[in-house]
């Protein structure tokens, strides 16, 4: 079993401590490390709202929602055969029905929510009533579930119109969407690459603008590193932040639900929809909520020569050594450079702990997960494979339903989990995230914000990690932690690698105190907005309307 | 063709949707279950079904194997683990109603079946019952427990694992005091209680009897347990029959189960070993399940006992394995049900889904200080009262009888005489109409009344009896009845004495052969004179002066 050296041997896995030794100030005055420019985004003017532009259409109805709607089912039409985002798509009639239903209300003068005619993708690991769920596996293949998860719930009471479920690897578990059971996605940016995972057909669409802003989870990464590959805005909020439930569950105490969108203002928005303490989800918190959207709205940073004056940035040292791609770091470090730039005083710091995230992740991910997938025994529901007797029925279905990733971590987590294996491997992984946490904590609070790639390199190509689970898993260093210790992290476009067409766009992952998405999105924002000579918006989108009407 | 049958099951159909869940590939496809309305066992128990009243009918040998706690030189060990089925009015984690008897699969949710993204929301009713009954077993309470979910696959576990508490339970540490009956050798016992802990109760499996197909009903899925695991203190089956007597008195009197045995909402497992006499170390440990009655139980440890004890006099001690044996009522032995191969292994970790159970002190002691007297608490009282321990026995049972029994003798009843009224009149009236003590319309006032009433002589004890029969069946007050009626005793001896002479002036030839030497006539005359008087003359007055008349000279 891989797993057996992962667990046993995390050294084999991880980069030794080569500390990083270059004086930031000297990279940042090295011309090579500025960002790659994506060609076809020379002059460009940074990323609006599209949330707040559908309004702003829709209210001064110079745009209809329904016009919108088409609009983008129209680009679904058309870029689906190629990307594969959904798992399914809504019947048109029914998104046009619902876009006439807010242009109806508009022309009565009633009033409309933040998301009216705002099309949403959801990740099919979240429950939606009125169509499939899956989680992108085969034992649930035609599963509708009885209710909507609860952030779906609050999406649509704003007027929001679930526009399909999206792509996913099986339950969440992969980092590039190949493991979903039905078909893969492909990153819009390069078709031979993946869009990343386990959330990439939510990325996917964000960033083809197959939907305005859309729905992941992120246990260990999933919502901010198809974030990054994709070139979109992804938050992971605290964990408790959004409710769970209706998440179906992978390591219920990692998993949270999270925002992806072409702006940080669409996210802003969309997570100020979801977020609050649900009485169905005991572990959602009942923590104060901000006003995440509002805030960054109102003022206009741009304006101000260094509207992040004094903010303490942490660059994690940790995250910028071996094993990361010497252009993502190049792109970090520019960024770095950008928000001192901007005021900030960006200082590197140095998490010990950090390396020995990722085999714990994996331990606690896997044991929880093989414990939360035990209920897909096909007796109440899912696909059903008839045997004899009992455990055979068990055995053909599960066998049948669940894909290969699956089947390891929960026989990881099985392991694990077992008389005799539990202090040495579930225990232990607990203290681990105890250590963390507390890194975290000791970093936080000499820093406002952390910064670290959100992964260490750009898209790879389809197929080139597949039979590298290991590889594959690594791939999670900088963003598994950050789960761990229940932190939120706001992902955003930061810049390019060589890689495809036109490029390849690389995310910067800003890490905060838990609850303080506020500040966060707020950095993010100004960070977008203030970012020169880049622009996300893939070339196929651009070659297919060859203006950046849709943004 | 099975796969159709199963993919459309959606939250709309909830209520309709059959019990059948799964099947063989050649079994019939949906079935219902014909469901029992056994509801009124409850109200038939709470008097006649239990302890003493139970167990005098069971065994007369009993007595004598009871004062020895030993078989041909070996000695049982018994530890038993009680399942309490708590009366929430919604299950543990998910606000589904729980009643017993309900059509098959009416009483379910997505988040008791396990669908995909449902979540446990504990509700905290549970944590108060599980406190309640902690400080009630005088247990050791953890302020701050936790859930972990315990693994297995099995048709009625819709999640794949059971929540419940493995290393921190809410409760550790206590005892339970009880009283042998007389007719069992009597005495006090103290056993040790090793923990209390919260947990979900799983579905039903029906199996078809061909096995052809097996069918699962989850309205049971998600009901809130608590788990009660004793020491290993007990030595024979009286013993074990009174410690499961002495949980269920002790959940009613707390009102946190009915504690009805035949509907399983209080489930007993009794672990018996044997070893000789002298020996330290344990035997090897064999599981009795499916006892649904006190009675069931005490003949099974007993037949246990001896099946290995038997089995060790004849040299066969190996033959004695770890298994969980059945009790058959039917053959009453016990019957294999499944060897254990090993430890099964539950992988036991922390519920991620349920935050820490805490608790404070504050909310401790305000539970404590709600608490009723407990049995052992009002056995003692009752004693004190004078009581003997047959009659404290009788009215602790049942907490109701026993309030009833408090109240009453507040109110002015005498002890002697309230115990005596309710142990026999009352008792036999509630065990033929099936009612419960709260239930008839006697109110503990009017038993005190009635009392006194007698013992100051305004009324016979007969009128008392008759009168007693009208008020627990029709209600209304003693004192208006006594007036209504015109039921006040005639203790006039001048009125008294006109009624004698009447009656000895109407049978002049029973007179005749009375003082012929007939005396047993008295009899005859006494009732005709107390028939005269509709019962209401005073029986000592009476029979003084008919006597006196009787034996005048004429
Ligand atoms: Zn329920």
């Amino acid at each position: 079993m891989p797993s057996a050296s992962l667990l046993q041997n995390p050294r084999i896995l991880l980069t030794s401590q080569t500390p990083f030794h270059r004086n930031l100030r000297h990279h940042i005055h090295t011309p090579n490390a500025l960002p790659l420019q994506a060609p076809l985004s020379v002059t460009t003017s940074p990323p609006k709202s599209s949330i707040l532009e559908i309004q702003k259409s829709i209210l001064s109805q110079t745009q209809k929602a329904s016009d919108i709607a088409s609009e983008y089912l129209a680009r679904i039409r058309q870029m689906e055969p190629r990307i594969q985002s959904f798992l399914h798509v809504a019947e048109e009639e029914k998104v046009m029905r619902e876009a006439e239903k807010v242009d109806m209300k508009v022309e009565r003068g009633e009033e409309i929510g933040p998301l009216a005619g705002v099309l949403v993708g959801v990740k099919d690991n979240i429950c939606t009533k009125d169509m499939p769920s899956t989680a992108g596996s085969k034992i649930l293949e035609g599963y509708r579930p009885a209710f909507d998860a609860t952030a779906v719930r609050k999406m649509k009471k704003l007027g929001a119109i679930i526009v399909g479920k999206t792509n996913l690897d099986e339950f969440g578990m992969g980092s590039t969407t190949e493991g979903s059971g039905f078909h893969g996605t492909a990153n819009p940016w390069d078709l031979s690459r993946v869009p990343g995972g386990s959330s990439g057909g939510s990325a996917a669409a964000v960033s083809a603008r197959q939907c305005v802003v859309s729905l992941g989870s992120d246990t260990g990464g999933s919502v901010r590193q198809p974030a990054s590959f994709c070139g979109v805005v992804g938050i992971k909020p605290t964990y408790g932040r959004v409710s769970r439930f209706g998440l179906m569950a992978y390591a219920s105490s990692l998993d949270v639900i999270g925002c992806m969108g072409s702006s940080v203002i669409d996210a802003a928005i969309l997570l100020n929809a979801i977020s609050g303490h649900d009485k169905l989800d005991s572990t959602s918190s009942k923590h104060e909520i901000v006003d995440y959207a509002s805030d960054i709205i109102s003022k206009d940073f741009t304006n101000s020569s260094n509207p992040l004056k004094g903010l303490r940035v942490g660059m994690i040292k940790e995250t910028l050594g071996e094993g990361v791609d010497a252009a993502v770091t190049s792109s970090i470090q520019a960024s770095a450079l950008h928000l001192e730039a901007l005021g900030c005083v960006v200082t590197e710091v140095s998490l010990p702990s950090f390396s020995l995230g990722l085999p714990a992740y994996y331990v606690l991910a896997s044991s929880e997960s093989s414990s939360n997938l035990s209920r897909y025994d096909s007796v109440r529901y899912g696909n059903q494979i008839a045997a004899d007797e009992i455990t055979a029925l068990y055995g053909d279905s599960r066998a049948n339903g669940f894909g290969s990733e699956v089947k390891m971590r929960i026989l990881m987590g099985t392991y694990a989990l077992s008389a005799g294996y539990y202090d040495a491997y579930y225990k232990r992984a607990q203290r681990v995230r105890t250590l963390i946490k507390k890194s975290f904590k000791d970093a936080l609070d000499s820093n406002d914000i952390l910064i670290s790639p959100a992964a260490p390199s750009a898209a790879y190509r389809i197929g080139e990690k597949t039979n590298d689970a290991l590889a594959m898993y690594a791939g999670d260093i900088s963003t598994v932690n950050v789960n761990l210790a229940g932190l939120p992290a706001l992902v955003v476009p930061c810049g390019f690698v060589e890689g495809g067409t036109s490029g390849l766009p690389v995310g910067l992952q800003m890490i905060g105190a838990a609850f303080d998405e506020a500040k966060l999105l707020k950095v993010g924002h100004v960070f977008e907005q203030t970012l020169q000579n880049c622009k996300f918006v893939p070339p196929l989108l651009s070659e297919s309307y060859g203006s950046d009407s849709t943004q | 063709m099975t796969l159709v049958c199963f993919r459309g099951v959606k939250a709309n159909t909830f209520g309709l949707f059959p019990a059948h869940l799964f099947r063989g590939k050649t079994g019939a496809l949906f079935c219902t279950l014909t469901h029992s309305g056994a509801k009124n066992k409850i109200r038939s128990e709470s008097l006649q079904t239990q302890t003493a009243s139970s167990l005098n009918k069971v065994n007369p040998a009993q007595t004598r194997k009871e004062s020895r706690r030993t078989t041909h030189g070996f000695e049982a060990v018994i530890g038993i683990e009680t399942h309490v089925q708590l009366s929430t009015t919604t299950k543990a984690f998910c606000n589904c109603p729980y009643s017993y008897g309900s059509l098959p699969n009416t009483t379910i949710c997505p988040v008791c079946m396990g669908h995909p993204g449902t979540l446990p929301v504990l509700n905290s009713k549970i944590v108060e019952f599980a406190v309640k009954l902690g400080l009630a077993l005088n247990c050791k309470l953890f302020m701050s427990s936790k859930f972990d979910r315990k693994q297995y696959f099995y048709p009625d576990l819709p999640k794949g694992y059971q929540i419940s508490q493995f290393d921190i339970p809410i409760a550790t540490g206590g005892y339970v005091d009880l009283d042998i009956p007389l007719e069992f050798g009597g005495g006090h016992r103290k056993f040790g209680i090793t923990r209390v802990h919260m947990e979900e109760d799983a579905g039903k499996s029906i199996h078809s009897e061909n096995q052809s197909y097996s069918q699962v009903d989850l309205n049971r899925a998600g009901v809130p347990l608590l788990e009660i695991v004793s020491e290993p203190d007990m030595r024979t089956g009286v013993e074990a029959a009174e410690y499961a007597a002495e949980m269920q008195r002790l959940v009613r009197y707390m009102g946190i189960s009915n504690g009805n045995m035949q509907e399983g909402s209080m489930r007993c497992d009794v672990n018996i070993s044997v070893r000789p006499v002298g020996q330290s170390e344990f035997g090897t440990k064999v599981e009795i399940k499916n006892m649904n009655s006190f009675n069931a139980m005490n003949r099974a440890v007993d037949f246990e006992i001896s099946r290995q004890v038997n089995l060790h006099n004849q040299g066969q001690g190996n033959q004695i394995v770890q298994e969980t044996r059945l009790w058959d009522d039917g053959s009453q032995k016990t019957i294999t049900m499944r060897k254990k191969e090993g430890l099964s292994d539950y992988r036991y970790f922390p519920e991620p889904d349920l935050p820490e159970v805490v608790i404070t002190e504050e909310y401790v002691n305000g539970l404590r200080a709600s608490l009723p007297e407990i049995p052992e608490l009002k056995r003692r009282r009752f004693e004190q009262m004078g009581l003997n321990m047959q009659d404290v026995l009788f009215l602790t049972n049942d907490i109701n009888v026993a309030n009833f029994f408090d109240s009453t003798v507040e109110k002015g009843g005498d002890i002697k005489q309230t115990a005596n009224w309710i142990m026999s009149d009352i008792a036999a009236y509630l065990k033929s109409s099936q009612l419960l003590i709260t239930e008839m319309k006697l109110t503990s006032e009017e038993l005190a009344v009635l009392i006194s009433s007698i013992k100051s002589g305004v009324i016979s004890g007969k009128i008392g009896k008759e009168i007693l029969f009208e008020l627990m069946s029709k209600g209304g007050s003693v004192k208006s009845m006594i007036k209504e009626k015109d039921l006040v005793q005639i203790t006039d001896p001048s009125a008294i004495e006109a009624l004698v002479n009447k009656v000895i002036n109407n049978n002049p030839k029973q007179l005749e052969q009375y003082r012929g030497g007939k005396t047993k006539l008295q009899g005859y005359f006494a009732g005709q004179a107390m028939k005269e008087s509709k019962g209401k003359a005073n029986p000592i007055l009476l029979n003084k002066l008919l006597l006196e008349k009787l034996n005048a000279k004429p």
